[in-house]
């Protein structure tokens, strides 16, 4: 039972952090709480149901068609919407939300608010020491530790990257050293709803597609990129596996209580912002930022 | 100029006056609100079960009520009670304020239903429910009689029912599997149901149950309704090695649980009721993984309970593409009213109330008949509430089989009490999921030699 509840914890938190890595990126490089972010996730989900189930594509064409699809849609919504009021931040939640509810009700319009399925990339699963395991949960993790390297890389080994990290640290600094920061922004964006659509890809199979499945998840995600640190990538990531651990927990030992797994997850988190208001990883002065 | 004007007006006037007269006579209607989830397939089957039995009715004539033949008009009414209960009781007040309908049916979430009956009782409306199972909105007609007596059940039978007949499903899988696998051991029974008001007794009740049937619980589970993995769920039954996992679903977690079991290949055969799996886009939402999923339902293909299944059935299919989920079960009630409306020759809700109470209809789903105020509390009856059991409204345990769903209970044989002399044409034996057969299935003993 305990090996069981210890592969358990680190499947559930390895989905919660691919979800919380793009979450975590276009807050700490915009200042922007982008509450349009799993909308993105739900989008792609949709766009691999249509392509595959509807258009017969295969999954390749299916998962390219998506993730542009998804890349192109979170840039147009950037420049259309958010870019000319992103220093309101309130406005910014307001506007991301209703960008989110707008893209729901559309799937609803499309396609009714029937569930669906999003094709599995990798079928069958492996026992574990004893623990039965999706392929598709493990591809999960794989992606998350694919997405973290990829994004470490080029955060700290490009150009881009250090345009990025310096857009964080101060944007007007950043501007006067001829960074064009509506530009890196942009980019920033594109990554942040590629690594949404990314997620939507892996998670979606082992989910039900429908049009209000990014409003749980967007509860989760909020609360582990707070718990691991605003803006702090490796925070979330610690993050996302703490609240995994939890969930894990209440199933495992409090098995009458599963649905309170989530509140219980949020309790711990409450728990840990008192006592460490900045979040695990969160930084108190600009400069410590990656 | 002037005279251009005079003249320009008095036409007008003249068209004005003329063309209401011109403008054909507004039919004589009786209006009934179609209330529920309109977004979702429970609320879309409300209103198609409705339009089905109005476009019957109708085309026959409509409902004779003094002499004149009156038409029925729908009117629809979005509760929106699944993403949020709290919109049901003001989508009800706008209905009865607004269209001022003569009856209502309709309702789906307990959650949503409970507000929605305060509304349709505060305007003295007949209200048919036909989706909510929760036997306390029955009850309240026995607390307070002169206001709730407009509320009436449709579709399904209270929950203490639902767990009657989920068992009874559970003792044929129970047998089926002990008599094909030649399992000696005790069986082992998980319990997992959503975290909602109406599954509450019925986990209750099957913690007491599942041990007096001769087996072993081996835990409950209780995910959220809307939990997207329950991926740790099933790891944590899987270790307590169940033969069989008793659902009670309602939500889409019913999708998410029958998915991820499938792709798990977990080897349990799942028997008890996941609404999800009633629909016919379950095999698609699971991508083919709830294969052997057994779920109590109200009508399968080419199952026959009365005369009348199977051509609501097969004209539901033409109609509208797909067959009847439970909430169609609204063509019935629209029935139940119109004969109430016959017999009575009146649309006053009160002179129709006990009308109603001695309806005895031979529906689409059984002989529909309901308890009255001398209802017997320690059987589970409530008054309004659908009489139950053979004879009467039994339900439908169906399977998922490649593809299809196939009718396997009340099969003949099986049961006691006159559940064993059930006899509907189209049902068929059950099939075991094969991942149970590798893991459970035992070699025969060998014969005895004598």
């Amino acid at each position: 039972m305990f090996q069981a509840f210890v592969i358990q914890a680190l499947v559930t938190g390895g989905v919660y952090a691919l979800l919380a890595v793009g979450f975590s990126l276009i807050f700490g490089v915009a200042r922007m709480v982008n509450l349009a972010h799993t909308s993105f996730l739900m989008l792609a989900a949709y766009g691999m149901f249509y392509t595959t189930y509807r258009l017969g594509l295969d999954v390749f064409t299916a998962i390219l068609i998506s993730l542009v699809a998804t890349v192109v849609i979170g840039l147009a919504s950037y420049k259309l919407f958010i870019d000319r009021i992103r220093e309101h931040e309130v406005t910014v939640m307001l506007i991301t939300l209703a960008l989110a509810t707008i893209f729901q009700e559309c799937m609803v319009l499309a396609f009714g608010a029937h569930f669906r399925e999003a094709p599995t990339l990798i079928p069958g699963f492996i026992e574990v020491l004893g623990v039965k395991i999706s392929y598709q949960h493990l591809l999960t993790i794989a992606v998350v530790a694919v997405v973290l390297v990829a994004i470490w890389l080029l955060l700290t080994r490009t150009k881009l990257g250090i345009a990025i990290r310096a857009t964080a640290q101060d944007t007007e600094v950043a501007n006067l050293m001829g960074i064009n920061v509506s530009q890196i922004l942009l980019i920033a964006m594109g990554i942040a709803a590629a690594l949404a659509a990314i997620a939507g890809i892996v998670v979606a199979p082992l989910w039900v597609v429908y049009p209000y499945m990014w409003m749980n998840p967007l509860v989760m995600i909020m609360a582990i990129v707070v718990l691991g640190g605003l803006g702090s990538i490796k925070g979330s990531v610690i993050g996302a596996f703490i609240i995994g651990l939890v969930e894990a927990a209440v199933v495992f030992y409090l098995p009458g209580g599963a649905f309170l797994r989530g509140a219980i997850a949020l309790l711990v988190m409450v728990i840990l912002l008192v006592v460490r208001p900045e979040g695990l990883f969160g930084i108190v002065f600009e400069e410590e930022r990656l | 100029m002037k005279r251009f004007f005079l003249i320009s007006f008095v036409s007008i006037l003249i068209i004005a006056l003329v063309l209401p007269a011109c403008a054909p006579q507004q039919k004589d209607v009786i209006k009934v609100g179609v209330i529920g989830p309109m977004k979702f397939l429970e609320g879309e089957h409300h209103w198609m079960g409705a339009q089905l039995a109005a476009d019957e009715i109708n085309a026959a004539g409509g409902v004779n009520l003094n002499g004149k033949m009156y038409q029925i008009e729908l009117i629809k009414a979005d509760s929106n009670e699944i993403l949020s209960p709290t919109d049901a009781a003001s989508a009800m007040e706008r209905l009865l304020t607004v269209d001022k309908p003569n009856f209502v049916v309709g309702g789906f979430r307990t959650e949503g239903v409970f507000p929605m009956q305060e509304v349709a009782m505060n305007y003295k409306t007949i209200f048919i429910n036909c989706g909510a199972a929760t036997r306390a909105l029955q009850m309240k007609v026995a607390e307070d009689y002169d206001r709730y007596k407009y509320f009436f059940k449709g579709t399904p039978y209270n929950e203490y029912y639902l767990v009657n007949s989920d068992f009874l499903m559970l003792g044929m899988v129970a047998a089926t599997l002990k008599k094909q696998l030649n399992i000696t051991d005790k069986l082992r029974v998980a319990i997992v149901a959503e975290k909602l008001t109406w599954a509450d007794a019925m986990v209750k009740t099957a913690e007491a149950t599942i041990p007096k049937m001769g087996m072993e619980v081996t835990g409950v589970w209780r995910p959220s309704d809307t939990a997207t993995d329950v991926n740790a769920e099933l790891t944590a039954i899987a270790a307590t090695n169940p033969h069989i996992i008793f659902p009670t679903f309602s939500g889409p977690v019913g999708v998410t649980f029958s998915k991820q079991a499938g792709e798990m290949q977990i080897p349990a055969a799942i028997v008890g009721i996941v609404v999800e799996a009633q629909k016919f886009g379950f095999w698609e939402a699971t991508g083919g993984k709830g294969n052997y999923v057994m779920t109590l339902n109200t009508y399968g293909p080419g199952i026959k309970i009365t005369e009348k299944t199977i051509p609501f059935f097969e004209n539901f299919e033409k109609k509208f593409g797909q067959p009847p989920a439970y909430t169609a079960a609204t063509y019935d009630a629209i029935y139940i009213m119109k004969d109430a409306i016959e017999k009575g020759q009146t649309l006053d809700a009160d002179l129709l109330v006990p009308i109603i109470e001695k309806t005895d209809y031979q529906g689409t789903s059984g002989r529909v008949m309901y308890y009255g105020m001398d209802f017997d509390a320690k059987k589970y009856q409530a008054p309004h509430d659908l009489v139950y059991g053979p004879g009467y409204v039994t339900g439908l345990g169906l399977e998922w089989v490649d593809g299809k769903q196939v009718g396997v209970w009340p099969a003949l044989g099986i049961g006691s009490g006159g559940w064993e002399k059930i006899d509907y044409p189209g049902i068929q034996p059950y099939v075991i999921n094969p991942a149970v057969v590798e893991k459970f299935g035992q070699p025969a003993a060998p014969a005895a030699v004598e």
